[in-house]
This record gives C-alpha cells, sequence and structure tokens, in this order.
C-alpha cells in the first residue's frame, strides 16, 4: 500500500487549494520546497560570498569531533574564522530585517509630515489623543498650537531619527530606565537608526570586523534601532494617522473571497495604499462601476501584515497568511492582487498567469516582471487607489470557468494594541495594566508569551504556530501576537473569547472570561511588534513583577521563521531581555562559539537570549520553564496569603 | 460568566439613563434650565460627576452635558457569539449609571423637596435620609480617618426576613461599618426591616437608609467620592486618583440581597470602579480574577450568616473586633445610639443624681487586676424606670503609668460605656449621665458590665502603660457624694497643671499623623498650646499615646533651633514635616494665619480666615451651615484648605485652641477675631470670656460679630466700629 501523502498545511482550505492547484498544473511554494532542499552549507551560516575570492565553505565536519588543528584549518580563504562566517551571516540578516521594518518607518514618517504640512490629501490625523501621547514622549512642544503644527513637529524629528548621527534614538526613552542602562553598559545604544544598519555592512564586508562578539554587539544594536526605533515610529506613527486599533470582529481564511464580487486583495506590509484603497472601495461610483460590470460589489480582504493593518483598524477580513499568497490565486476568483513590499514571492505573477488576476505592484521599490505596476504617489493617493480599484473591476469580467472557494471562513476578534489592553483592563476611568500584573501575581496567568513570526514552506503550514500556541495556552500562558502567526491563531479558531474555554488552562480562562478576551490577543502587524514592547514596558511599570523587562515572566518565540525580518525581532527581543526561540532551522550552527554566545552568554549580558527548538511543544516547554524560572525568581511561584489591611497598613500606602 | 453579568449591566444602564433623561426633560418643561439644582448643603455639587468629570451641576440646564457625555459613554449591548470584551464597557456603563442617578436624585430633590429628612435621623413618619450634607461627612469622615469607621457596606434590597436583617446589621456594626441602604427586594426594604424589628436606624448608628430606589445607592458612591477630595486633597475632575483612593483606603462593598435586576447589576458594575466589590446571596456569575478591585469582583450564593464575613475577606479589611465581656453586642457603631424615656430601665447623673467618674493611680499592691465591684443597689435589685447616683471609680497600677495619663484613661470611660449596644452615656467627670435601655437589661446587663468593659477595653487599648485595673462601682448617694469630692479637688490641680504648660517651656512637640490613612501628605504637629486642629488630641493625649504605641502615629518633634518665635516656626519640626508628609511640605507655621500656616487634613473642627476689610479674622466651626463674611461656608472652606495644603489666610483649628495664648498669637491672637457663629461663642463662652479678661478687654466676647449681625464683612463692619472692637486698631493684618 502507498505511503499517504502527508498534508502540507493543518488548514483544510489550504489543503485543498494545494490540491486544486496540483489538478490546474500550479507549481506553488508547496512544491518547489520539495523539490528544492535548503543548501546545507549556508542554512547553518557557514557560507561567506562576501568577496570575490569566495564563496568559502567552512562547514563543520559531520559525525567527528573536531581537533584543534582540523578547525584552525576551517577558514575562508581571508582567514575568517567559522565563527567571523557565522557572525557576518548573523547581522547581516539583521540589517536586512531592520531595513525592512525602518525603510517602512520611514516611508510613514514622510507621509506623516505631508499630511502635517497639508501635501497628501485624502489623510488626516484620526487620532488626537496618541499625538498629544506621541509629542509628549517626543518632548515636543503642545502649548496652544494646533495639531498640524506639533505633527510637522513630530514628522520632522521621526525623520531625523533615521539619518541621525549619535546620541540615542529619542524612541528608546519609553524603554524601563534599567533596560536603557543595559544598553549604555554594553555599547549597544543605537545612534541613529540607518547608520547602525550601514555599520553592519560595512564591518561585514572583507577584512573589517573579525570578532564575532564585536559583530554580534552591532547586530544587537541595529535591531534596537529597528524595534525601539524603526518599526515603533511606523507604529505610533500609523496609529495617529489611521486610528489606534480598537477591538474588532473579523474574518479569516480564503472563505472571505466572494464569488459574485469584485475581490481585491491587498497584500504586502504598508497601510498607507491600503488605507486609501479601503477608502475608495466604498465609494458609490466605484460600487456602480463594479455592478456595471456584472459584479454585486467590491469585496476588499488582506494578505500578510497589510492584512493585519486593515482588520485591526476597519475590521477588513483576511485571506490568509504568507503561504497562502498563491492559494488565493488558485481560488480564480481573485480580480487583483495589489501588493507593495516585503513577502511578496515573485511567483505570484506566473500563478496568475494561469488565471485571470492581475497583480498590481505599487512601490518603486518594488516591482515585479510582468506584473502591472501602478505607482502609489502619496501626494495625489486618492487617485492612485481609484486607478487600481478600477483595474481590478476591469478585470472582473476575465474571470475563467475554473473557480473554487472553499465555503469556510472563521471569525475573530482582533485590535489589541497597547492602548485598548490598557482600557480594556479597567475601563475609561481605572484603565491599567494592573488586572494582567495581579492575576500574573496570584498565579491565573503564568506569563505571557509574545508569538509572532513568518510561515517557512520548510515546515507544515501553520502547525508550529497553533501547536505551540494551544501548548502556551493550556498552560495559562496569556499570547500576543502579531503577523502570520496572528493570521494562524485566527484560522485556527483561536482568536475569539469562547476559544478560552476550550483551549485554555482555568486560571487563564477565567481572567479571559473576565475579560472577554480570547486568550492570543491580535496586536497587529510585524512592525507592530513594537506594540509588544511597550506592552512590556507597561507591565513592568505597573509593578509587582520586577523593574525590568528581564524580570517579567515573559518569553518570545518565531516558530515558522522564515525573513531576515524575524531574526531583526527576535534580537531585538533578546536585547530587550525576552527569552526567545525560534523554530525550522537556526542559521549560526555552523558555529558552536556565536550560538552559544547567543543562547547563553546573551542571558548575562541583557538578560535575554537566543534558543532554537524545531519542536512546537518542546520549544513551548522551553518557554514555560523560563517564565517559570522568572516566576520563581520574583517570588510569585507560590500562592500568597491574603493580605487584610488595617488602618496602620493604610496609613503607610504612598 | 462576567458576560451575563456584563449585558445586565449595560442594559441596566441602558434603562437607567433613558429614566434620567425623560425626567430631565420633564423638570425642564416644568422649570426651564435655569432652576437650581443641588444635594442640601454641600460643596460638591452632584459630588459623583463633579468629582469624576469635574462638572458642576448647579442648574438643571447644566444637566444637559451630562446626559450627552451619558450617552456617548454607553457601550453597545454585549453580542451573544463572539462577545468584543465587556468589562471595560461594563465598568463604564456602570460609572455612566451613577451620573444619571444622581440627575434623578437632584430632581427628585427638586420636585420633591420633603422627600428625604435632609438630617442625620429618620423622623416618625419617614424614614428616608438622602444625601449625606457635608457635615455629617466631615463629622462622620472623621471616624474613616482615625480607622473607628474603616468603610461602609451598601445593601440593596431587602433580607429574607426582619430578623435576618437585624442579624446582618448588627453584625456590620460590630465590624465598625457604616450600613447604607437602598432599593427594594419583594416589595421589602432593609431599612424598613430594621425598624420593624426595632433596631435604631440613622447616621448615629450607622445604620443609613439612604432611600428607597436603586439610584438612592448612588448616595454612597458620592460619600466616597467626597471623601477623596476633602480628606485626600485631590482635585475635582482627577478621576483616576479619586477612584484608586478609595480602592486604596475606604473599605466598602455592595451586598445586594434578593434577586439581582438589570439596574442593580449597573450601579455594582458601576462600584468596581471604585474599588467595591459585591457579595451576593443569590447564585449570580461570579468574577473572581483580581485587578480592579483589591481582590475579587463579585462573589455570589453566599448564606446570610457568612455574608458579612465573606464581604470583609473579599474587601481585604482587617477588622479587629473587641472581646468584651458584656451580654450585648459592643462597638462604635453603637456609640450613636439613643435610649429615650420609655426605654430606660436606670437612668444615672445628668442632672437627676449626682454621678461621677475618676480614674486615679494607686500603688501596685493596692489593686487587683479584674476586680469589679458594686458597693450599693445593682440592676438586679431595682425596677425598670429607676434613678441611682453613680460613681464609677477606676484605680490602675504600674510601673509605666503617671498621673498625666489619668485624665487620658478617664477620657475613655464616655465612649467605651457608649460602645455597648442599649447604653447610653453623655459627658465626663462630675457631669457624666447614664441610661441603661430596658432592652439591654433583658439581655442581662448589669452595673458589673461597666466595670468588666472597661477592664477588658483599657487593657486592651492602654496595656502598655499600666499593669493592673480595678473598678468599683457606688450607687450609695453618700459615697458617690465622698467619691465626688475627692475627684474634684483631682480636676482642680490637673487643670491648673494644663494650664501652666507653655510652649516654651516645652522642649518635645507630638506628631499626629493618624489622618495619613486619608490624607496621605498631612501632618499635625501638636503643642501645649496648640492643641490638635480634630480637637480630638491635645499634647498630653498624643504623649501618652507615644507611650503606648512607640511606633504609632503620634511620634515625638524635638523642636530643634527656633527659627522665628513669634510666627512658631522650628528647625526640628521643619524636618520632620517634610520626612512625614513625603516631601510635600517643608514648613509652617504654628501661630499664623497670615504666613504658611499648618495644614489641615479636612477635618478640623473649626476653620478661621482672614476677613482684610475688618482687619481681623473669623472662624466658623463645622456645624454651622450658613454663609460666613468671608464669602464661603464652612464646607467649601474645608474643601479648600484640606488634604494637606498650607493655605495663607486661613487655617484649621480646634474649638478649645481658640481661647489658647498662642491662637494665632503671630499675627495679634484672640483680639482679631471680629466673627464666629453665635452656636460656637456659647459653646466656649466660658473659656472665651476669661480669656479676654486675661488680655485685658473683658467685653471682647460681645465686639465679636455672628451671624445675626451680618453674613458680610460689609454688614458685620459697622458693628466692629460701633463697639470699637480692637481689630480695627491693629497693624493691617496682610502688612
Amino acid at each position: 500500500m502507498a505511503e499517504e501523502k502527508e498534508n502540507k498545511s493543518i488548514d483544510q482550505i489550504s489543503i485543498e487549494l494545494i490540491e486544486k492547484a496540483a489538478k490546474d498544473g500550479v507549481n506553488t511554494a508547496f512544491d518547489r520546497a520539495e523539490t528544492m532542499k535548503p543548501c546545507p552549507i549556508g542554512s547553518v551560516g557557514s557560507c561567506c560570498k562576501h568577496c570575490g575570492m569566495g564563496p568559502c565553505r567552512v562547514p563543520l565536519p559531520k559525525g567527528k569531533e573536531e581537533t584543534p588543528e582540523e578547525k584552525q584549518k576551517r577558514r575562508g580563504v581571508c582567514g575568517a574564522t567559522a565563527e567571523t562566517i557565522a557572525a557576518r551571516n548573523f547581522i547581516r540578516m539583521v540589517a536586512g530585517g531592520a531595513a525592512a521594518h525602518s525603510d517602512h518607518g520611514r516611508g510613514v514618517a514622510e507621509l506623516f509630515l505631508a499630511v502635517a504640512r497639508g501635501k497628501a490629501p485624502g489623510y488626516e490625523i484620526r487620532d488626537e489623543q496618541k499625538l498629544m501621547q506621541v509629542a509628549l514622549d517626543w518632548g515636543i512642544e503642545i502649548g496652544d498650537r494646533s495639531n498640524q503644527e506639533i505633527a510637522t513637529d513630530i514628522g520632522e524629528k521621526a525623520l531625523e531619527e533615521f539619518g541621525k548621527q549619535e546620541g540615542e534614538l529619542i524612541t528608546l526613552r519609553k524603554a524601563p530606565l534599567k533596560r536603557q542602562e543595559v544598553w549604555r553598559k554594553q555599547g549597544v545604544t543605537p545612534r541613529g537608526i540607518d547608520r547602525e544598519i550601514v555599520e553592519i555592512m560595512h564591518r561585514t564586508h572583507i577584512g573589517v570586523d573579525q570578532d564575532y562578539k564585536s559583530l554580534l554587539q552591532q547586530g544587537v544594536r541595529a535591531s534596537i534601532g529597528d524595534g525601539w526605533g524603526g518599526s515603533m515610529i511606523a507604529t505610533e506613527l500609523q496609529d495617529i494617522l489611521f486610528g489606534t486599533p480598537a477591538p474588532v470582529l473579523g474574518q479569516v481564511n480564503l472563505g472571505v473571497l466572494k464569488k459574485d464580487e469584485v475581490n481585491i486583495i491587498i497584500h504586502g506590509h504598508e497601510p498607507l495604499l491600503s488605507e486609501m484603497i479601503v477608502a475608495v472601495a466604498q465609494e458609490p461610483e466605484m460600487i456602480e462601476l463594479a455592478k456595471s460590470k456584472g459584479a454585486n460589489g467590491i469585496n476588499l480582504s488582506g494578505m500578510c501584515c497589510t492584512a493585519n493593518e486593515i482588520l485591526m483598524r476597519h475590521g477588513v477580513p483576511i485571506a490568509g497568511n504568507f503561504l497562502q499568497q498563491e492559494l488565493a490565486i488558485v481560488t480564480g476568483a481573485v480580480d487583483a492582487m495589489v501588493v507593495d513590499v516585503q513577502c511578496i514571492m515573485q511567483s505570484i505573477q506566473t500563478v496568475a498567469e494561469c488565471y485571470h488576476t492581475k497583480i498590481i505592484t505599487t512601490s518603486p521599490k518594488a516591482k515585479i516582471q510582468g506584473a502591472v505596476h501602478i505607482e502609489f504617489n502619496e501626494h495625489d493617493a486618492l487617485k492612485s487607489a481609484r486607478e487600481i480599484v478600477k483595474t481590478a473591476i476591469e478585470n472582473f469580467s476575465n474571470r475563467k470557468g475554473n473557480i473554487y472557494i472553499p465555503d469556510q471562513q472563521t471569525d475573530q476578534i482582533a485590535g489589541f494594541s497597547h492602548e485598548t489592553i490598557n482600557y480594556l483592563l479597567g475601563g475609561l476611568f481605572r484603565a491599567s495594566y494592573r488586572p494582567l500584573n495581579d492575576n500574573i501575581i496570584n498565579g491565573r496567568i503564568r506569563g505571557v508569551a509574545g508569538v509572532v513570526g513568518c510561515n517557512n514552506a520548510r515546515v507544515k503550514h501553520n502547525e508550529g504556530h497553533v501547536t505551540m500556541v494551544k501548548e502556551l495556552i493550556k498552560n495559562d500562558v496569556l499570547v500576543i501576537t502579531t503577523g502570520c502567526n496572528a493570521i494562524a491563531c485566527a484560522e485556527a479558531g483561536l482568536m475569539v473569547p469562547e476559544a478560552a474555554k476550550e483551549f485554555a488552562g482555568e486560571g487563564l480562562a477565567e481572567v479571559c472570561e473576565a475579560v472577554g478576551i480570547p486568550p492570543v490577543l491580535h496586536m497587529g502587524s510585524c512592525v507592530d511588534n513594537s506594540r509588544i514592547l511597550i506592552a512590556a514596558t507597561a507591565m513592568v511599570k505597573d509593578g509587582g513583577l520586577g523593574d525590568d523587562i528581564s524580570d517579567l515572566p515573559v518569553a518570545g518565540a518565531a516558530p515558522e521563521w522564515m525573513s531576515e525580518k524575524a531574526i531583526s525581532i527576535g534580537q531585538y527581543f533578546v536585547a530587550s531581555g525576552v527569552y526567545t526561540v525560534f523554530g525550522v532551522t537556526w542559521p549560526t550552527t555552523g558555529s558552536k562559539e556565536v550560538t552559544d554566545y547567543l543562547f547563553k552568554d546573551f542571558e548575562d549580558m541583557y538578560g535575554g537570549m537566543w534558543a532554537f527548538e524545531p519542536d512546537p511543544i518542546k520549544a513551548a516547554q522551553l518557554m514555560i520553564a523560563h517564565i517559570d524560572k522568572k516566576r520563581k525568581a520574583l517570588g510569585i511561584d507560590e500562592a500568597r496569603e491574603r493580605v487584610l489591611y488595617d488602618m496602620e497598613m493604610r496609613r503607610e500606602l504612598e | 460568566m462576567s458576560k451575563i453579568i456584563a449585558s445586565a449591566a449595560i442594559r441596566g444602564a441602558y434603562k437607567i439613563v433613558d429614566q434620567a433623561e425623560k425626567k430631565w426633560q420633564e423638570a425642564m418643561d416644568k422649570w426651564g434650565a435655569k432652576e437650581p439644582v443641588g444635594f442640601p448643603n454641600t460643596a460638591y455639587y452632584l459630588p459623583v460627576i463633579y468629582g469624576i468629570l469635574g462638572t458642576k451641576v448647579e442648574k438643571l440646564g447644566d444637566m444637559e452635558q451630562i446626559i450627552k457625555r451619558c450617552k456617548a459613554l454607553l457601550p453597545p449591548p454585549v453580542r451573544e457569539e463572539h462577545p468584543l470584551p465587556y468589562l471595560a464597557p461594563a465598568l463604564d456603563a456602570g460609572m455612566v449609571t451613577f451620573f444619571a442617578e444622581e440627575l434623578l436624585e437632584a430632581i427628585r430633590y427638586l420636585e420633591q423637596p420633603d422627600f428625604y429628612t435632609k438630617q442625620e435621623d429618620p423622623t416618625d413618619s419617614n424614614i428616608w435620609l438622602g444625601a449625606a450634607d457635608d457635615v455629617i461627612l466631615r463629622k462622620r469622615g472623621v471616624e474613616f480617618v482615625d480607622g473607628t469607621a474603616p468603610g461602609f457596606a451598601a445593601i440593596v434590597g431587602a433580607a429574607p426576613t426582619n430578623e435576618i436583617a437585624a442579624n446582618i446589621a448588627q453584625e456590620l456594626q460590630q465590624k465598625n461599618l457604616y450600613v447604607f441602604m437602598a432599593s427594594e427586594y419583594n416589595g421589602k426594604k432593609f431599612s424598613e426591616q430594621l425598624v420593624e424589628a426595632k433596631v435604631q436606624i440613622g447616621w448615629p448608628t450607622r445604620l443609613v437608609s439612604f432611600g428607597p430606589d436603586i439610584s438612592a445607592a448612588v448616595f454612597a458612591m458620592g460619600f466616597a467620592t467626597r471623601a477623596a477630595m476633602s480628606f485626600g486633597g485631590i482635585e475635582p475632575g482627577d478621576y483616576r486618583k479619586i477612584l484608586i483612593y478609595n480602592k486604596d483606603r475606604i473599605f466598602a462593598f455592595v451586598l445586594p440581597l434578593g434577586f439581582v435586576t438589570d439596574e442593580w447589576y449597573a450601579n455594582a458594575a458601576g462600584a468596581v470602579n471604585w474599588g467595591f466589590p459585591t457579595i451576593a446571596d443569590t447564585p449570580i456569575p461570579e468574577i473572581l480574577p483580581t485587578g480592579i478591585c483589591t481582590y475579587e469582583h463579585v462573589v455570589s450564593n453566599i448564606p446570610h450568616d457568612k455574608i458579612v464575613a465573606k464581604a470583609v475577606e473579599v474587601r481585604g479589611l482587617k477588622v479587629s473586633v473587641a472581646e468584651v465581656p458584656v451580654p450585648v453586642a459592643y462597638g462604635p457603631a453603637f456609640e450613636g445610639e439613643r435610649v429615650r424615656g420609655e426605654d430606660i430601665y436606670l437612668e444615672a447623673g445628668g442632672g437627676r443624681t449626682p454621678m461621677v467618674e475618676w480614674v486615679t493611680t494607686k500603688r501596685m499592691e493596692e489593686v487587683e487586676d479584674g476586680k469589679i465591684e458594686v458597693i450599693g443597689p445593682e440592676i438586679s435589685d431595682i425596677t425598670a424606670g429607676s434613678r441611682l447616683p453613680l460613681a464609677i471609680a477606676v484605680e490602675v497600677a504600674g510601673r509605666e503609668m503617671q498621673e498625666d495619663f489619668e485624665p487620658i484613661l478617664e477620657r475613655q470611660i464616655h465612649h467605651l460605656i457608649n460602645y455597648a449596644q442599649g447604653v447610653m452615656h453623655i459627658g465626663q467627670r462630675d457631669i457624666a449621665w447614664i441610661r441603661i435601655a430596658k432592652q439591654a437589661v433583658e439581655k442581662g446587663f448589669k452595673l458589673n458590665h461597666i466595670g468588666a468593659l472597661l477592664h477588658a477595653k483599657l487593657h486592651q487599648d492602654f496595656g502598655r502603660i499600666f499593669d493592673k485595673i480595678q473598678v468599683r462601682l457606688y450607687t450609695e448617694e453618700d459615697k458617690v457624694k465622698e467619691v465626688v469630692e475627692q475627684a474634684r479637688a483631682v480636676y482642680g490641680k490637673r487643670d491648673a497643671r494644663i494650664e501652666g504648660m507653655t510652649d516654651e517651656t516645652t522642649d518635645t512637640y507630638y506628631s499626629c499623623t493618624l489622618c495619613q490613612s486619608f490624607a496621605p501628605s498631612h501632618v499635625c504637629v501638636i503643642s501645649p498650646e496648640r492643641t490638635g486642629l480634630c480637637g480630638s488630641y491635645n499634647w498630653m493625649d498624643c504623649k501618652a499615646s507615644y507611650e503606648i504605641n512607640p511606633t504609632g502615629p503620634n511620634q515625638p518633634v524635638p523642636k530643634g533651633e527656633t527659627i522665628d518665635p513669634k510666627l512658631g516656626q522650628w528647625k526640628g519640626v521643619n524636618d520632620f514635616i517634610y520626612k512625614a508628609s513625603r516631601q510635600k511640605i517643608d514648613h509652617y507655621n504654628f501661630y499664623s494665619i497670615v504666613n504658611d500656616p499648618m495644614t489641615t487634613c479636612g477635618c478640623c473642627e473649626c476653620i478661621a480666615a482672614v476677613l482684610p476689610m475688618c482687619n481681623g479674622i473669623m472662624t466658623v466651626n463645622r456645624e454651622y451651615t450658613g454663609q460666613t463674611p468671608c464669602g464661603m461656608k464652612f464646607t467649601t472652606l474645608a474643601g479648600t484648605i484640606g488634604g494637606g495644603l498650607s493655605t495663607p489666610g486661613f487655617v484649621g483649628h480646634g474649638k478649645y485652641n481658640t481661647c489658647q495664648r498662642k491662637f494665632i498669637s503671630g499675627d495679634g491672637g484672640i483680639k482679631r477675631i471680629v466673627w464666629m457663629p453665635k452656636s460656637l461663642k456659647e459653646e466656649i463662652a466660658e473659656r472665651l470670656k476669661a480669656r479676654a479678661e486675661e488680655i485685658g478687654i473683658p467685653n471682647l466676647p460681645d465686639m465679636i460679630a455672628d451671624e445675626t449681625i451680618g453674613t458680610t464683612e460689609e454688614e458685620i463692619l459697622p458693628f466692629l466700629q460701633e463697639k470699637g472692637h480692637p481689630a480695627l486698631e491693629m497693624d493691617p493684618i496682610l502688612g
């Protein structure tokens, strides 16, 4: 009997569409991952191609202990050791990730400034309260000044941060004081966002920095410039422009596509254009136009982090995560897939060619051969958006007969920004993180895990995400999530309040029930990992759980990571004091020293460290063990007696 | 399932806001926007709205913005499937409920001015007291401040039987808690049940019948909110601080008895904002995770005999209940209870028979600890309605005992006896007066129990300063008269000694931070010639208190170097208050109202204010509710200067301090007083006269204007000029 072929996803809808793709003769990432194995030398960080003398390969010998002499010989042509090479490769990944996030942040800041100066019609300042908060945080005068004046200063200040050459990033002030001290002590306080990335490129050039510790130190510095800099600026300014997310009901998975409507999928990362498309798609003229083409309306949905952005703010449904982008087109019902930057597979154009779908690229930074390019012009955003929507509508009548939309979608509650969590835990008048801290202290909640990151075609789609998250919540660990993990959790039905009773441990379920929240909280896109940093800081500031993020009973993970952004995110989690476990593969295993340094020595330096565990259950157990270790250090590992107050104790209160 | 609670609370909030809006519309049609509205005699407007939103509702028209605000804050109903997070919206809905209820109650005051008694006690025909006015707030507030009342229970509904109601009330009283009552269940109201069970209700017994409707529950929240503003010194509108203050310091909870309606849920959700949990006798859903309240938020299905203990535990309150060997209930809650004519079994003193109370020190071998003797007839020997002469002679001995502590112990006798249910005590020394009720006697109370309770309580509270105590109770006229004679001689000596003490001859003053449970930055420093402004503590009391509890709220403060002898400022004192005020206050003057005067927590007996036109000062006591020449009523003044602030031009002081020699001596002393309420003048007449004679202006009392002369500076100035008041000739007060 032939061995039954293992499914490539845990998601039934995806399985059906993978089958349809096969039937339609469409080649997808799932197929390519099977036919092409990862390079065994590159995947462990042992290949250096930074100069024309290489590429040099310095892998660990397989199946035997290396003698010191052999290790001596294991070098590149220039003499770079396996340590130097692994560290170089690793921090170049950090540079790639930090550059992506920060360039996103820069784009937002540029638009923000244009809006403040009245040069970007169609946009406005939606969240005045957050504008004031950011002004306060950044030391920008409020006084009697208009929103425009304040916003102009904020925009200019934000842009300055990217090109700043010395001093410290202004956004670092949001971190706990003790954390800022740790960074200064370790010499990793970023001076400017761009500068640290450029310096990585310089240091990893042939013949520059050839001490792995020094290289990794610079990696930390650039990653902080991402999480506490570029990403944070992106989140803060997006909230001001588009509104700070608040709880909202949305749907997820490819079943959100509609047979009788013009389906536009917005895919990528930046909300700048997608916000406008959301607005334009509701215009009566557009709906009329769609109707004139025989459609019943226009159906927007999102994919990857753009999806998370417009879900969080508008409840726009999510079609899927990274590994579902080709599958969406395979339905045959997508009239246009509008893309901007990051995590867009070039193959979507190839897949689209088998159907009628138009791939529309919009960013001058990201073009795809064969795709339609309609460049997004922020100074006339509505015009760009209308053109894009029209192109999609015009394409509706080109649909071919080969259409299959799975009749399934899942509900989810999203919109858990830091501000919203603060509100939800006490209402307008008593907003605070106190109930969270309290219930961590009393043990109902064991700890908090940030589970984030991509899909990776090397492992079963969504399996690592969902298995790990279920294991965590079963053990009373509240999960906060962003990016493709969030979408995976939503597809698995973990993001409705009812999931608490079904999947969470008793204590966590009780808290979820009291507040009315799911056990897994959707905090947004991958730049919104900065929200997790702010939430962690808020927990520190509310008291009772130590005085730095590294004291908190928390952990991080990216069980299906694949992008360089994930490495940068993981690195700034670690640099912020969070124990962070990655799955699938680990890019420095070619050097034991580098790996040990990241996995062990970092704990003494930063309070947080990396770990690698491809089994999601084991990884979750590692996280829980770390959480328990922190609980013990805080002295909250055992139940406390109820304190009853008398007058004398009340007098002692500050 | 807190979803059920949240859904119900939000529904309830809609109903109450809707009701308030309709009522308001009707009232607007009838009275118009300019019609004044408010609760009686308060400087805090509609206190929840004022405290939380900072908005003053003074006229009907002002209510419009509040209704708009309520509607804007009302969250959407909770969806059955996949609801959005509901806890926070339910808390907001609860807050809105209180805003709407204040509007409803304010309109009721307008439409039915006699609906509530507007006093501390029920009348024969009306048991509903309505909102506590500021006089009650401050008088009762002192008990919250010093810990004799750690909090309150807000009871809505009714118990299954009158007996259960009485038991719950008495248990709460014994835990020193106030009981605020509103609403009904099954046509029964808790307050009425108590009356039917012959329990005395009203502020004096801490059983406060606010009103018959659920909206009267808002009076409890108003009381709590004002406590934060008046004692905590928190600004109106600083809602977060007000609510946290309550969570940390006011130990209140909600006891719904009977079916919990949507409206009750709305009120309960609102109370959670203040950190007040709900403990129900019905099987409603529970909310056990902590965070907004100190511990659980809603606990349910508690049997009536366990409900008080459970509530106290859930609220996180430690109540030490005195074990006193008497056959009646015992505690501060019974202090204000009266024994009326027809209920008297035994009466002594009060001008009807001779009575005296005297504490004296004996040698160790002369005292047998715990010995109680009744010399003469006991209660069992007399019939109901009798009178007897009575001398209570308390003899103590111990290595730490000092003669100076005798009056302090003696002063305890009044409230210690009063704490017994069914026993009323008034006065002290040789003007004491006692009534013992038939109900107490029925339960077996006898005169020897007075000795027993004094023995138990004095040991408990003052055990550090004596070792042994015995009590003799004489009820034979000859013996009583003999004791009176001895005691009077001692009283004379004591008074002379106290009078002779001056600030200059004393190196050590005493702090009093008793109020820091409520006013965290306030520090009193008490010298012999500046007694505590609350009227409760003089220098000697503080000294004794320190000896009893060396780490307690009264600490010795070495005066140190004198910085200003005239205004009364010392380096040692400044250093102390800087530290004890948590760096909020670095200095103040003991003897000045004009220059950096002493701070007050808000529970002062009197407040003096500069009257520039008259070149003098006025002073007003807490009980006087009328207008004063400084343009502010007592309560407004207290609100202005309370909370531990030093406010030039205003100073809080005790009634006794008015006639002490150092009273604002830095600004010219008692000669500056140009106005005080008539009742205060009468109350302190004897000492005022003596002090006036001492400074050589014997007719000063007659020169001081009162409200019968006027309540503005313009009105009283001609009177002062006519009388030739000395202040008019003094240096300009504002120099």
